[in-house]
């Protein structure tokens, strides 16, 4: 004996969507957009070449990408989830095979016209393949431990081919976020634990398979003075920026250490120091408030989501995107080793801000359709 | 009832667990931020400032050098130089070519300057030549506006006038090298262009003649560009230096000593201590040196037996002979062992055990005292007043004298001389001290070694009245010499008796009918010199040369004796030493004597010190 199923529409016309929009979430865009132009124009010396104008012609366009995937059918992108996850894989592969080399890492695939990061967009793969699977098993389906292999080969295979790149920081996002969907899918919390240990355990493995670079990032990260002028210069330099911002922080472009080249990459990874060093911590906290705005508002849609792969999707790519950003804050505030992780709408990087626009627009998406029914699996009634 | 309520649940649970755990990392994040800005803002600002401002030091001036009368000695001359900077040049080849009509560049030079300028940063200047004549510089300066990039500067270059007559006592400037940077924290020595003051009056004084480096703050950005000037502070330039020289006196020296291979000659203020000439020939000519020499000229220099790169004066050291006996004399005398009467028979010679010792003069003085021994240089005299004194007394008296103890002028590298003790000899050699040797010492050979200016300052502290003064370039070198009366110098202990007769006997020498240097007296009016002579073995005759009377034949350079002369005027109110080492010279009569005598009538002449000489003469009799 089934209860009878409430009334859901089986279609939205365009009106409903608009109407279902979370505006605040399509607001935040173009707020925390404005911000990275300004940073970019600051890190250029006060000019829009060469980064601030390409940002903001990216960020339009990518707006519009970003609208158009919140007004399609989430049934369309459940059932495309895994093929897009392979297509990701299939771009990881390909990088790994023929990547142009980009600062001695692979990390780009040249398709001609533009030149991918695939890692950055595999993240977003991966959070839609996971809410897939999820959505397909019942809690009970979920604690049994062989239901665990194929999310896990789902996670490990993309880590595996980004930490081949190598690119620590986006296969450490990969597993977090891989494991905050199982989390929240169910998956039982000692199975955390020992996978905790279990990582533990293999940590002098992973330290002995560690390219020189990414261990002199940790060693650095351990002790920034060790070598000044070396690897520790950068993060070094960072500390500098934002403390020299003090409260109030510098002012509009006059923050020295950015203006003058002492901060490194201040126009990607080290965005933050610059932000810190000419707007101060206050400047700092109004930017941390808005992207916990937006993860709060990600949230909100997932825990409204009337369907669980709309709830793991959406608190996927929150998390996701949380995860840039704490990663990325703490590394320029020196809490972890140099990684490269952008900061979500304020580095320069096309491939990112799309990566992002794209799961901020799955996350309208499930709450422009949290109200539609999704069958657990083809001829599932219930769903 | 919804469809699967508990996972529904669950999630909404676990979501807010990690809601949770994200608001605890963006506290985290908070707290870090926190702590950076607001509680270490003001430590990070002062490092944020330390990255910005970088320091640039001008060089002062170098402070230049005068002789007594304000002659200038050693002078900062203008030089300027052509520089290109890449980033200010739209085509590097076009402004290159262009220079090359107008200015004589080998091909070899332009290669170097195309690559310094692409290796290096844009705006960092490459120096293209620096060594513009006045002519040049103007051809290119009017034609700058065609040529974009390059700059002309001018720069300060040490030189030194007078050359080789000074090179002793000047020294030279030349490039810091690495153990200078250990040793001077001064910023100055890290400019590319300082020179250091190497050797000489440059080195002793180079604190003084360098100044103070002036700084100039500039805004750089993280490669080094120099974005804005902040601040600037001018420094003080070097201070100016007189010395006690005069340098005519020191061109005289130099020019009467250059007839000879390799000789020395001082020129003291027997009142003050004031160095009023020192030359030392061969010389070399210091000019190379500030630019850092090239090695073969340096091999050369090194290489030459004649060692110009020694100043003679203060690291010469020779047996002083018989410009020793007068210190023999002393220690007799203040032993009261002799009196000026006392008389010694010279057969010609000496037996001491087995061994003869021999006078210059074969066949002997008969019958001597201590003028006319002085007088006439008797070996054996003071071989007899040696023996009776003591190594020991007589290394005390020599030492009060200057002999054997470095005098603290203010050159680097003086040497100390030798006097020899009993305990030096035990120590040196692990064998007693022979009686025979102290004979030897007596007239100023065997282990006894002196420098020309350990013989001058021996001679001023003889004539003065036993003042000890000490030789200086610097006035203040000495708190003593700051007075020019010279009593501030301390007073030497002498005999009561018989101190007059040993200035009588260096009277004799020059002026007395049988004195050694009778041809070497003074053709000035009213005006006396004394002195004596000194021919210091290089070897030993043996016994065979004596007998057969070959010692007397031309000898080799190299073997013959050092000649020596020290002398003081005007006889009666002294005032002016002069001491001349001519090596291997022969015979100090004949031939440091007559030097000796031109230099001190010279300096008579020129009269550094602007006394009255001839009135001096009314306050003091001529002793008997």
């Amino acid at each position: 004996m089934t209860p009878p199923p409430r009334i859901r529409p089986q279609q939205l016309d365009f009106a409903d969507k608009v109407r279902g929009l979370n505006w605040a979430l399509v607001l935040l865009v173009p707020i925390l957009g404005l911000v990275g132009y300004l940073v970019l124009y600051s890190a250029a010396g006060g000019a829009h070449a060469p980064w601030a104008w390409r940002h903001a012609v990216r960020l339009a366009f990518g707006t519009v990408a970003m609208l158009a995937i919140a007004f399609t059918d989430i049934r369309l992108i459940y059932r495309a989830s895994y093929a897009i996850y392979a297509v990701c894989i299939f771009m990881l592969m390909a990088v790994d095979i023929a990547g142009t080399f980009s600062k001695g890492a692979q990390r780009w695939l040249d398709l001609g016209v533009v030149r991918l990061q695939p890692s950055e967009v595999v993240k977003v793969a991966l959070v839609m393949a996971l809410a897939r699977y999820f959505h397909g098993l019942r809690l009970e389906e979920v604690r049994r431990p062989s239901a665990l292999l194929a999310p896990l080969g789902m996670i490990g295979l993309p880590a595996v081919l980004v930490l081949g790149q190598p690119d620590l920081g986006t296969a450490v996002m990969l597993v977090a976020v891989g494991a905050t969907v199982m989390f929240l899918a169910g998956v039982r919390l000692w199975k955390f634990l020992l996978a905790g240990a279990a990582v533990a355990a293999a940590l002098p493995v992973i330290w002995a398979n560690l390219h020189d670079y990414q261990r002199e990032r940790v060693l650095t990260f351990l002790d920034p003075e060790r070598d000044p002028l070396g690897a520790g210069y950068h993060i070094l330099q960072s500390y500098i920026a934002l403390g020299a911002g003090g409260i109030w922080g510098r002012g509009f472009l006059q923050g020295s250490q950015a203006q003058l080249d002492f901060l490194p990459e201040k126009q990607t990874d080290f965005a933050f120091a610059l932000l810190g060093e000419e707007t101060g911590f206050v400047g700092a906290l109004v930017v941390l408030a808005l992207y916990a705005t937006v993860v709060a508002v990600a949230f909100a849609v997932a825990l409204r989501a009337g369907h669980h792969f709309g709830r793991l999707l959406a608190a996927g790519l929150g998390v996701n995107f949380a995860l840039y950003v704490v990663i990325n804050v703490a590394m320029v505030a020196g809490l972890i080793p140099v990684v490269g992780v952008p900061l979500p709408f304020i580095s320069y990087g096309g491939t990112a801000m799309f990566a992002n626009l794209l799961g901020l627009g799955l996350i309208l998406c499930v709450d422009v359709h949290r109200r539609l029914p999704l069958p657990r699996h083809p001829g599932d009634p219930l769903a | 009832m919804r469809p699967d309520p508990d996972r529904a649940k669950l999630f909404t649970r676990r979501a807010l667990v990690v809601g949770a755990a994200q608001l605890a990392a963006f506290g985290a994040l908070v707290g870090r931020l926190w702590q950076l800005q607001v509680r270490d803002g003001q430590r990070y600002a002062e490092l944020a400032r330390d990255n910005r401002v970088a320091i640039r030091f001008l060089a002062p001036p170098r402070g230049r050098i005068f002789d007594r009368r304000g002659r200038p000695l050693a002078i900062n001359v203008p030089t300027y130089r052509v520089r290109l900077v890449r980033e200010r040049t739209p085509d590097l080849e076009t402004t290159l070519a262009r220079l090359a009509r107008i200015l004589p560049l080998p091909p070899h030079r332009l290669a170097e300057v195309r690559r310094q300028a692409l290796d290096r940063r844009p705006f960092v200047p490459v120096t293209i030549r620096d060594d513009l004549s006045w002519e040049e510089l103007a051809r290119v300066a009017v034609r700058l506006p065609e040529l974009p990039g390059l700059i002309l500067e001018s720069a300060l270059l040490r030189d030194y006038p007078h050359g080789a007559i000074l090179a002793h006592i000047l020294g030279y400037v030349g490039p810091v090298d690495k153990d200078d940077l250990r040793r001077d924290p001064d910023p100055l020595l890290r400019l590319p262009e300082f020179r250091l003051g190497k050797t000489g009056l440059e080195r002793v004084y180079d604190r003084r003649l360098r100044g103070r480096a002036g700084r100039i703050e500039v805004e750089v950005n993280a490669v080094g560009r120099e974005i804005r000037a902040l601040s600037q502070d001018e420094g003080r330039a070097g201070e100016d230096l007189a010395i006690s020289l005069d340098l005519e006196l020191q061109r005289f020296c130099f020019d009467r000593l250059a007839q000879e291979r390799a000789a020395s000659a001082v020129v003291l203020d027997a009142i003050t201590g004031a160095i009023l000439a020192a030359a030392s020939v061969p010389s070399y000519d210091p000019r190379p040196f500030t630019n850092g020499i090239n090695a073969a000229t340096w091999r050369e220099l090194v290489a030459n037996p004649l060692r110009p790169l020694v100043n003679k004066c203060i690291q010469g050291q020779y047996p002083p002979g018989s410009t020793f006996k007068m210190i023999t004399a002393l220690a007799a005398l203040e032993a009261g062992l002799v009196s000026p009467g006392y008389e010694v028979f010279c057969p010609g010679y000496l037996d001491l055990g087995n061994t003869r010792f021999h006078c210059w003069k074969v066949g002997g003085h008969g019958r001597i005292a201590l003028v006319q021994a002085l007088a006439q240089s008797c070996d054996v005299y003071f071989y007899d007043i040696a023996r009776r004194v003591g190594i020991d007394a007589l290394a005390a008296t020599a030492r009060r004298f200057g002999i054997g103890e470095q005098l603290g002028v203010d050159l680097p590298g003086e040497r100390g001389g030798l006097m020899p003790t009993r305990d030096w000899k035990l120590r040196r050699f692990g064998r007693p001290w022979q009686i025979g040797e102290t004979l030897i010492a007596g007239i100023g050979q065997g282990f006894v070694l002196a420098t020309p200016l350990q013989l001058a300052v021996m001679t001023a502290r003889l004539c003065n009245g036993g003042r000890a003064v000490r030789p200086w370039f610097v006035r203040d070198r000495f708190p003593e010499a700051a007075d020019p009366s010279g009593r501030a110098w301390p007073r030497l202990p002498l005999p009561r008796n018989g101190f007059d007769a040993v200035l009588r006997g260096m009277y004799e020498t020059v002026n007395g009918r049988l004195g050694t240097a009778r041809n070497a007296r003074l053709d000035l009016p009213g005006i006396t010199m004394a002195g004596k002579t000194g021919t210091s073995q290089v070897r030993r005759i043996t016994r065979a040369e004596r007998l057969s009377g070959a010692y007397r034949e031309e000898k080799p350079w190299e073997e013959r004796d050092h000649a020596l002369f020290v002398c003081y005027a005007p006889f009666e109110a002294p005032r002016y030493v002069v001491s001349v080492v001519v090596e291997h010279g022969g015979s100090g009569a004949k031939t440091a004597a007559p030097i000796a005598r031109d230099i001190m009538r010279r300096t008579l002449e020129l009269n550094p010190a602007g006394v009255e000489l001839l009135a001096a003469r009314e306050h003091r009799d001529v002793p008997g």
